[in-house]
Order: structure tokens, then C-alpha cells, then sequence
């Protein structure tokens, strides 16, 4: 892992969508939470996707994790698209090239930590490559909680826990919704330091939907919807120039909801 | 509150409609318990009251079994029933001929009845009952005028197959034996049915002819009063007139004689079905329990808002109360309706066993209705009000919280108390085995009944093991959705815990009763083997006396070397200056060749005015060996017996045994109940079987046995008995199998986010629903096992206890296996609704789920 995929080295597609269009209800009442987003998710690159609430960053990620199915247009995970993948091809394809951090309820309280982030790998019946287990649990600096059930464990240690089981399967990417909504301060860095690491250490791809600029400023590359649409996008961000974005689109937002 | 009760009802409706169903079955099943009861008691009344006159003239004494119909040879002539028709008090004397050992077969040569209600033959004479009607009715065509016509209950009629005009046959208890006679006519009791039993009405002088040898005699006379006498003053004025060995008695001495008798039956019938109903009733109080333990628990977040909102605790507990009664209204109600179905199903139950009750008494009476709701509505809210409380008790903070689990208290208490009652139900059981005062059944039965209840308490803590074995069985066969399983199931001991209990409960009872029931089965294949020493045993299904010539045909077969004849009179003895009821077994010399009485005392060689007894009798009646004891026969003759000896107890024979010549002297009519044939050496068994069968070709239903066939038909009859119970028990299965149902539905709706995470990472839509199924196989598999282990120690005690009459134990191995085999199936298919809603759930959906 000496190498450093994203300086210069030709970029990959991780992860696309072509023209995503979901609706949510009929007629008068249709609301258009992606109105034919295209967009290419690079490998080894830590993506954020920004705006406001209701802009759709949320059904973005979801379609493309194989969690929600679009209306219209094409997800494409790792070369694999979506559109026409069973839910018995989703699962599979969730468990061993996808992994997820939600917001809150992360972890499977009748199990252990050690169990929990091993859990993709059981229900796929495959053996843990243990190096990398190790590797990744020292990375999240858990390794003397292994054996504690989540109600043991504090917030932060559980999104902690969250991350390594979404690591431990090697997937082509992995999907964090809001992974620090719920935590402090302190807690909230440790867990976006590490999601950091495993992007620059092990190469990993990591998208992560948040509306807090702080945890934003840990990405490479940040994506900003509003109505449905990608309407901007920022590389190598600072936390000023994201926050001037961000109240940008707010008012142009308001100002379109007063219009209409 | 109450709007918000009624909402809550409303948003709930599937959850609730699952416990609701619990209080239906249960509810249900005591309603047909009850409403079947009093149909039964009312079809047996009607019949006794409808069918009695003012006033009978019988044969004399204390012994009722001659009120059935055992043959005496003493007799009322025509110019007796002449003189009380002259008496003033008498409007009315009708002579009846009757006896026993008549049979209708159908048109398939089949005994039409079976073998529960008796066949009641006799001639036809139109005589009053005690309301003034005719006894009998016709339903179709006419009364049998003359030689060869007969006329049938209807009912009968129509199982042989009969219409009128027909040629039906009968088997008669002389002469030839079976005949052909045309059906010309088919009545019922004036009561209204017959419950099962099997009317024959013949002419007068055929009756004569068959009962009586051809006498111009009767055996009873039923008495008309005149206008303005009472049935007392006629019965007086009757005794004045009688012959010997006669006496006149009142129809209401009458009834109430036959009422004692036939409650006794019915009530057994009763408190045996509702046993059933009560254990059914129980499990549905702990369904309706969890339930609302775990609404109760899901609804934290709203008790707590409300609290918030300024509702008081009492408001809180009262809403849910509210609930629980709304719910129990409505179950209680369904359930009295299902209960009127469920009657008439019994009801046609019992009418495979020959008891026939009739649709119209089987109504749901206002006591039936009032238990059926009261009942409902207190155990509903008996079992509802401990979460209620709970409710009651959450804070109003707990509103604004996220974490809203509410967490299980620690078992410790239970533990305490749970040990100390398992402490008191051994001592009970002890107590009871050893012997205490009173029955030992009774403190046996206050034990294991603590045992159940006290393994329901305890069931998340005794259950524990098995869920950590389920746990790792599942882990190993099933890989992860096995483990996380086991898990589930390990995660709310509480819950898993009272669901499992409900199957308990029902598995104790089946469990302790096939214990009880194998050991019956080895106990009485025993005694075959030991004690029934003679190749073939000749016998009526009903154990009723059959014709004479049989026998002597028999005793003609080559190859046969010793036939015993054997013939049961009911008599009555007094022990300690009451008649007592029981019977006397009169045996030829051949009996003692055949069978070996181990004697106490004396000889087992009798003759003349001479009696055995078995030690049991013996002790009863203050008489050994050198006594004379005074026995009265049938007919009312006492006669002074010596007992010449006594023997331990045996099946073989009654507990007061006497040669034949006593019973002959007494006037009892000769009939044989019992043959027993013993093979001659070098005879071929085969071969002289199929002679004997020849011999009573014409009597199909008196079957020639060999000791296997005998052991078939006990062994038979206890299984009769055994599956009527499986299938009472069924229903509390059926409604701890809805417990599981609902447990897994709310465990499901509760976990719906952990469900959706366990779906993003991978889990599949066969591996959840493989998930829930295990989880609903480890806690019906719980159920099982805690019930299967505590009905064995209870069957064992159970049978220990009774241990005199049951010498053997044998353990139902291969049911027990069968029994945790159908545990599993019953926990599969609980599991189905369930673990369909589950996988059907939306990923996304899921996760999103506050």
C-alpha cells in the first residue's frame, strides 16, 4: 500500500450514475429527488456530497448502493450495473462490494465488535484474511474492545466499529451517510481520520454524504447538489470555500422556492 | 384517554387481532365445553324423564343393575297386571317384556351402535310417562303388530341403513339367534332422541318368546296414576298387589335412581373436558400477557409523551386496561360463537362413540354466557394489568430520550421465589407419595400444578441452557443467520421465555399423560401375559351377557380341552350398613383349572353357598376365610355365602367370586358374560380357532380372541382414550402456536431497523426469513423440551403414586421424540407469516425506521 493512487495515476471509475432520475408519489403531489444526475466516482478518492436538505444527496447514495432502485438512468457499482440485478444479486453484490456506515443503528447489538465487523465476510461464508482484520482493527485503535456488545461501547466507538466492518470486506467502495451526525467533536475526528487513512493507506474509495463542512474538509473532492441536480463540485476543499458554496446554494434555493 | 384507546386498538389491529384470537380459542373451547355439558345433561334428562312412568312395579331389592335389564327369572303374569289395573288408584298397567343380549346389525352385517350406548329391546305397549304423554312416538310408519315385524329408533334405522319395509336383521339372546325381521316402523323417546342407544320394539309375544321362553309373563309393569291420585299414594296402593319378589316404586325415585347413576358419567365427562378447557384458558392468559408485555414496552416513547403531556400514572395504566377490556369484549364474544360450533363438533365427536345428542339442546344457555365473559374479560385483564403497570411507570423524560429500551430487570427475585415454590411442589409431591392424609392424587396434583407454573416463572432462567445449545446447534448448521438466531432468541429471556411457556403448559399435560398412559398399556400386557393363562378368551365388545348355546357348542370343538364359562351379575353387598354396589363373577370348576388365584387364605375350590374374595373385598367387608356374607342378587333374593377363601387381586375375576349354581339359586337368568378355552395339547391352534369363530358366525360381534388380539383391544382401548386427550390438548398447542406468532411478529416489527442494517450488509432474503424461522424453532423447541422433562417427572411421580394398579412404568420414548419433531414443524410454520412480513420489508425503509 506504498503507492498512492490518486497523484497522477490514471483514475478509475469506482462507481457511476447516468442519468438518475427517482420520483417519490404521482401526479400533482410527484416530487423529483434526482432529476438525471451523471456523475463518475473515482477510485481511491475520499467523495463528499453536499446540499441542502431535500437536494437529494441522500437518494444519490442510496441508488447508488444498491439500497433504492432509480426511476429511470443507470447505477453502475464497479463495472456492475444495477438496473437489472435481482434483490438475491443486490445482497451479494452489497456484502462483498459495497460497504456502509449509516448515521445511527450501525451495529447488531446481539453481537460482539469483533462479530459485527466480521459480519459481512460470515454471511458470505468467507474466511477473514486476519492480517487485514488486524490491520484495520489497530487502524481504528479498538482493538481492546473487541469483545464488547455495541450497549457497551460509546457513540463514537461504534461508528468506529461501523468502519472497520465496512472495511474488513475489501469492497470497491464504501458509502458513509452522515457517519458523524450523531457524534461530538472529538469523536466525530477520530472517525473521519480514519475513514482519511484507509482512503490514503489502503487505497480505499469512500463517498460520504454530510452537511457538516467540517467533516466535508477531510475529502478530496466534494459534490454539490441542489433540486436533484449536481450543480457544483470542489477539489482539494477548505473549509471557507465550502462554506461559500454552501450559502450560495441556500439562497439560490430560497430564492427559487420564493419564485415558485 | 379513551379516544386514545380506541386509536391505539385501531393502529394495532393485526397485533391485537392475534392475541384477540388467544382469548377466542380459549373462550371458545370452555363455551363448547359448557354448552356441550348442558346438552348432555339435558338429552339424558329428557330421556329419563320422558320415558318414566308414574309409577313401576320391579323386581325387589337394593340391586339398581336390575333396573338395566339383567335377566331375573322371577315375573309378573297377566293376572298380577290384571289386579293392579282393577286398583282405583290405577288408570293404566302395561306388562313390558325386556332383557338384555339383543343386537341390530346393518345392511353391511355390522353392529349398528358400536360399542358405547346399550341396545334396548322390548315389546311395544303404549304406556304414559310421568308428564302424561305417550313414552314413545312414532316418526314413521307403525308400531310392530305381530311376530317377525319390528319397529326401530329412527336414528338406528338410519345408520343401518334401514328405510321402513326393509328386512332387518337382529341378534336375539335364545333360539335361533339371528333373525330376519321387517322394519315397520321407526319412533323415537317422547323426550326427544335416545343418546346413541339403540331401541328395538317387538311385539308382545315375541318378546315373550325371545326373554321369556314363550311365558304369558312380563318382567316390569308401568303404572298410569288415576286422576287425582299421586304417585306416592299409587306406588303404596301397587305394593299391596304385587307379586313376590316385587315391588312398586314412583317414577321420581325411579329418575332420580337412573339420574345418579348416569350423572355420575356425565359428570366425569364434564370435569374431564373442562380440564382441557381450563389448561387451554391458562395458555391463553400468558399469550395475552406477552402481548401486551411487549406492546406495552414498544409503546414507551407514547407512555412517555403522554406522562410528559400531564396524564397521570393511573390514566396511563388505565388506558391500556381499557384496551385489554375492549379486547377481551370482543375475543370473548367471538368465542362464545365459536364455542356453539365447537359444541356441535364435540357433539359429533361423541356420536362416533355411540353417544347421540341431539342439535337443538345445544344452545348457549345465560349461565354459559355470563362465564363465557366473565371469564374473557377477567383473565384478559388479570394478565394485562402487570403491564399496564409498567406503562404506568415510565418516566416522562424517557419521551425525549433516544435510547427507549426499556431494560429487563434482573432475575434474581424471581429466582428466590421460583426455587423456594419448586421447594413447596416437592414437598407436596413427597407428601403425596409417601402418603399424607387424604388423596395422595390431590397433593401430587397441587405439586406438579406448582411445578408448571413455578418452570413458567422460571423459564428464562431454566430455559437458558437449551437456548445456548439451540444457539450453537443453529450457529453450526445455519452459519451466521443460525448464530444471530439463537441470538434473537437469547436476547429477551423474558419474553422467549413466557412464549415458550405457553407450549410448556399444554406439552406437561400430553407428556405426563402418555406416561400414564404406556404404563396402563405394559401394566395390562403384563397382566395378559401372566395372569390371563388360557389360549382364548369369548367375549362381547360390550362385556354383556350372550346366549348360552355358544358355550356348549364350543366346549363340542375337537382340540378344545377346557371351557370355563363365566357369567357377571351386578349385587349388592352392605358394607357398613349401606348397600354397596359392585359385582359378583359366578364361575364353573373348570375356572380354577384354567386360571391360578394366588390364595391368602382358604381354598380357591368352591361349591355350593359359597363365595371367594380378593383381598381388596375382603378388607372392604370385614370378611375372610370362615365369614358368611349376605349377598342380594338381582330379583332381590339375599343369599348367606361362606367364603371359602381369599385371593390376591386379579383382572381375571371379580373381587366376589361364586359358582354359577348360587346364581341360579338367586333366579338369575343363565347367560355367559366370558368364555375361557384352553387348547389341547398337539391341537392345532389355527385350526381349532377357525372352529370356535365357526361356531359363533352368526353372532359377528362375539369375537374368539387369542392373547394377543385381547392385548390389541386393551392396549386398543387406552389409545382410544389417549388420542381423544392428544386431540383436547391440541387446541392449547394451537393457541401457544399463536403466542410464537405473535411474539415474532412484534420482535420483528421492533427490530425493523435492525433487520434493514443486517439486509445492507448482505444478509439475504431466504437467510432473514431462515433467521426468524430458527429463532421461532428455539423457542417452540423450549417450549417442548421444559414441558416434555416436566411432564416425565410428573407421569413417573404420577404413576409411583399409583403404583398398586399400575405395577409397571414404561416411558414414551418414541412419542417424546415425535412430540419434539412436531415442536420444530409447529415452531417452521409459526414462523411463516412472520418471516415473509420480514423479508418483504424495504431495505431502505428499514433503517430509516425511528
Amino acid at each position: 500500500m506504498t503507492e498512492q493512487p490518486r497523484e497522477g495515476a490514471v483514475a478509475e471509475v469506482a462507481a457511476s450514475a447516468r442519468d438518475l432520475v427517482k420520483t417519490y408519489g404521482k401526479g400533482e403531489a410527484e416530487v423529483r429527488a434526482l432529476d438525471g444526475v451523471s456523475v463518475d466516482l473515482m477510485k481511491g478518492e475520499f467523495t463528499a456530497v453536499m446540499g441542502p436538505s431535500g437536494s437529494g444527496k441522500s437518494t444519490l447514495m442510496h441508488c447508488l448502493a444498491a439500497l433504492d432502485t432509480p426511476t429511470s438512468g443507470e447505477a453502475i457499482v464497479d463495472g456492475t450495473s444495477l438496473g437489472r440485478l435481482k434483490d438475491k444479486d443486490l445482497t451479494t453484490l452489497r456484502r462483498e462490494r459495497v460497504g456502509f456506515v449509516f448515521q445511527s443503528f450501525n451495529l447488531v447489538p446481539t453481537l460482539s465488535a469483533e462479530e459485527n465487523i466480521l459480519l459481512p465476510l460470515s454471511l458470505a461464508g468467507r474466511k477473514p484474511d486476519r492480517d487485514w482484520f488486524d490491520q484495520v482493527v489497530d487502524s481504528v485503535g479498538l482493538r481492546d474492545r473487541l469483545g464488547h456488545r455495541p450497549s457497551e461501547m460509546s457513540g463514537g466507538q461504534q461508528q468506529r466499529v461501523a468502519c472497520a466492518r465496512a472495511l474488513v470486506s475489501k469492497p470497491s467502495i464504501v458509502f458513509a451517510d452522515e457517519p458523524t451526525g450523531n457524534l461530538d467533536s472529538t469523536s466525530s475526528a477520530e472517525v473521519l481520520g480514519f475513514l482519511r487513512r484507509s482512503v490514503d493507506e489502503f487505497g480505499q474509495t469512500v463517498v460520504m454524504v454530510t452537511h457538516d463542512p467540517v467533516a466535508a474538509s477531510y475529502t478530496d473532492r466534494i459534490l454539490f447538489l441542489a433540486d436533484g441536480l449536481i450543480v457544483d463540485e470542489l477539489r482539494e476543499p477548505d473549509r471557507d470555500a465550502i462554506l461559500e458554496k454552501m450559502s450560495k446554494l441556500q439562497d439560490v434555493a430560497a430564492a427559487r422556492k420564493q419564485a415558485g | 384517554m379513551f379516544r386514545l384507546t380506541w386509536r391505539n386498538l385501531l393502529a394495532r389491529k393485526v397485533r391485537l387481532l392475534m392475541s384477540t384470537l388467544a382469548i377466542v380459542l380459549g373462550i371458545g373451547f370452555l363455551a363448547g365445553v359448557m354448552t356441550f355439558s348442558t346438552g348432555l345433561n339435558a338429552t339424558f334428562d329428557n330421556i329419563v324423564e320422558g320415558s318414566t312412568p308414574d309409577a313401576q312395579v320391579r323386581p325387589a331389592g337394593d340391586v339398581q343393575g336390575a333396573n338395566a335389564g339383567v335377566g331375573t327369572t322371577s315375573l309378573v303374569t297377566p293376572a298380577d297386571v290384571d289386579k293392579l289395573a282393577a286398583l282405583p288408584e290405577v288408570a293404566q298397567a302395561t306388562g313390558s317384556v325386556d332383557g338384555l343380549g339383543s343386537f341390530l346389525l346393518g345392511k353391511d352385517d355390522k353392529l349398528v351402535g358400536g360399542q358405547g350406548a346399550p341396545t334396548l329391546a322390548f315389546n311395544y305397549a303404549p304406556s304414559e310417562n310421568i308428564q302424561g304423554e305417550q313414552v314413545l312416538e312414532l316418526v314413521e310408519g307403525g308400531w310392530p303388530e305381530k311376530p317377525g315385524e319390528v319397529t326401530l329408533d329412527a336414528s338406528s334405522a338410519e345408520r343401518g341403513g334401514y328405510a321402513v319395509g326393509d328386512t332387518v336383521t337382529l341378534i336375539v339372546p335364545s333360539g335361533q339367534p339371528r333373525r330376519t325381521f321387517t322394519l315397520v316402523g321407526t319412533a323415537e323417546f317422547n323426550g326427544g332422541g335416545t343418546a346413541g342407544a339403540t331401541l328395538v320394539l317387538l311385539d308382545t309375544k315375541e318378546a315373550q318368546e325371545i326373554f321369556l321362553d314363550g311365558a304369558d309373563a312380563f318382567t316390569s309393569v308401568s303404572l298410569t296414576a288415576a286422576d287425582g291420585v299421586s304417585r306416592t299414594e299409587l306406588a303404596d296402593a301397587a305394593k299391596a298387589v304385587v307379586p313376590e319378589g316385587f315391588t312398586a316404586v314412583t317414577g321420581d325415585k325411579v329418575i332420580k335412581e337412573q339420574q345418579d347413576q348416569i350423572g355420575q358419567f356425565l359428570d366425569v365427562i364434564s370435569i374431564f373436558l373442562t380440564t382441557f378447557a381450563v389448561i387451554a384458558i391458562v395458555v391463553g392468559a400468558f399469550i395475552i400477557f406477552n402481548t401486551f408485555s411487549i406492546l406495552v414496552s414498544q409503546r414507551v416513547r407514547e407512555s412517555a409523551l403522554l406522562r410528559a403531556l400531564g396524564a397521570s400514572k393511573r390514566q396511563v395504566t388505565r388506558s391500556v386496561l381499557i384496551e385489554a377490556f375492549l379486547m377481551a369484549l370482543v375475543g370473548s364474544t367471538l368465542g362464545l360463537l365459536l364455542g356453539l360450533g365447537l359444541s356441535r363438533g364435540l357433539a359429533g365427536l361423541f356420536r362416533t362413540f355411540g353417544l347421540d345428542i341431539a342439535g337443538e339442546v345445544l344452545t348457549l344457555t345465560p349461565f354459559t354466557i355470563a362465564s363465557g365473559y366473565v371469564t374473557g374479560i377477567v383473565v384478559t385483564m388479570v394478565a394485562a394489568f402487570v403491564p399496564a403497570r409498567r406503562a404506568a411507570k415510565v418516566p416522562p423524560v424517557a419521551a425525549m430520550r433516544d435510547d427507549l429500551t426499556v431494560q429487563e430487570k434482573g432475575m434474581r427475585r424471581r429466582l428466590v421465589l421460583g426455587t423456594i415454590a419448586m421447594v413447596v411442589g416437592v414437598a407436596l409431591v413427597a407428601a403425596g407419595l409417601v402418603g399424607a392424609p387424604g388423596t395422595d392424587a390431590i397433593w401430587i396434583g397441587a405439586g406438579a400444578v406448582i411445578w408448571v407454573v413455578t418452570t413458567a416463572v422460571l423459564a428464562p432462567v431454566v430455559g437458558r441452557p437449551v437456548l445456548l445449545l439451540s444457539r450453537s446447534v443453529f450457529g453450526r448448521i445455519f452459519g451466521t443467520a443460525g448464530r444471530l438466531a439463537g441470538e434473537n432468541a437469547l436476547r429477551s429471556p423474558r419474553r422467549t421465555g413466557a412464549t415458550a411457556s405457553a407450549l410448556m403448559i399444554g406439552l406437561a399435560v400430553v407428556s405426563a399423560v402418555g406416561v400414564l398412559a404406556s404404563s396402563l398399556s405394559a401394566t395390562q400386557d403384563k397382566i395378559v401375559d401372566d395372569q390371563f393363562t388360557s389360549d382364548f378368551l369369548v367375549q362381547l365388545p360390550t362385556f354383556q351377557g350372550f346366549p348360552t348355546q355358544y358355550g356348549d357348542q364350543m366346549e363340542e370343538v375337537d382340540g378344545v380341552d377346557l371351557v370355563s364359562r363365566q357369567q357377571g351379575v351386578p349385587v349388592s353387598i352392605e358394607v357398613a350398613g349401606t348397600p354397596d354396589q359392585t359385582f359378583a363373577n359366578g364361575v364353573d370348576a373348570a375356572f380354577t383349572e384354567i386360571y391360578t388365584l394366588k390364595m391368602v387364605s382358604g381354598t380357591d375350590q368352591i361349591s355350593g353357598d359359597q363365595a371367594l374374595l380378593s383381598e381388596g373385598r375382603s378388607d372392604d367387608l370385614k370378611a375372610t376365610t370362615g365369614d358368611t356374607i349376605e349377598v342380594q342378587f338381582p330379583g332381590g333374593k339375599t343369599i348367606p355365602l361362606e367364603v371359602a377363601g381369599v385371593f390376591e387381586d386379579t383382572p381375571v375375576t371379580s373381587g366376589l367370586t361364586v359358582p354359577l349354581a348360587v346364581l341360579d339359586e338367586a333366579g338369575v337368568k343363565r347367560s355367559d358374560s366370558s368364555i375361557s378355552i384352553n387348547v389341547a395339547d398337539g391341537a392345532d391352534r389355527g385350526a381349532v380357532k377357525q372352529d370356535l369363530e365357526d361356531v359363533v358366525k352368526d353372532l359377528p360381534i362375539l369375537s374368539v380372541q387369542d392373547k394377543q388380539e385381547f392385548k390389541e383391544l386393551i392396549s386398543g382401548q387406552v389409545n382410544q382414550l389417549l388420542y381423544v386427550i392428544y386431540g383436547l390438548l391440541a387446541l392449547a398447542v394451537v393457541i401457544a402456536v399463536i403466542g410464537i406468532v405473535n411474539t415474532l411478529s412484534l420482535s420483528v416489527l421492533e427490530r425493523t431497523r435492525e433487520i434493514g442494517l443486517l439486509r445492507a450488509v448482505g444478509l439475504s432474503r431466504r437467510k432473514l426469513r431462515t433467521m426468524i424461522t430458527l429463532e421461532s424453532v428455539a423457542i417452540a423447541v423450549l417450549g417442548a423440551v421444559l414441558g416434555m422433562a416436566l411432564g416425565l417427572v410428573i407421569g413417573v411421580v404420577l404413576r409411583q403414586s399409583l403404583k398398586d394398579d399400575l405395577t409397571e412404568l414404561a416411558l414414551p420414548i418414541s412419542s417424546l421424540a415425535l412430540f419434539l419433531v412436531v415442536a420444530v414443524i409447529f415452531g417452521v410454520l409459526a414462523a411463516v407469516i412472520p418471516a415473509v412480513r420480514a423479508s418483504r420489508m424495504k431495505v431502505l425503509q428499514a433503517i430509516a425506521t425511528e
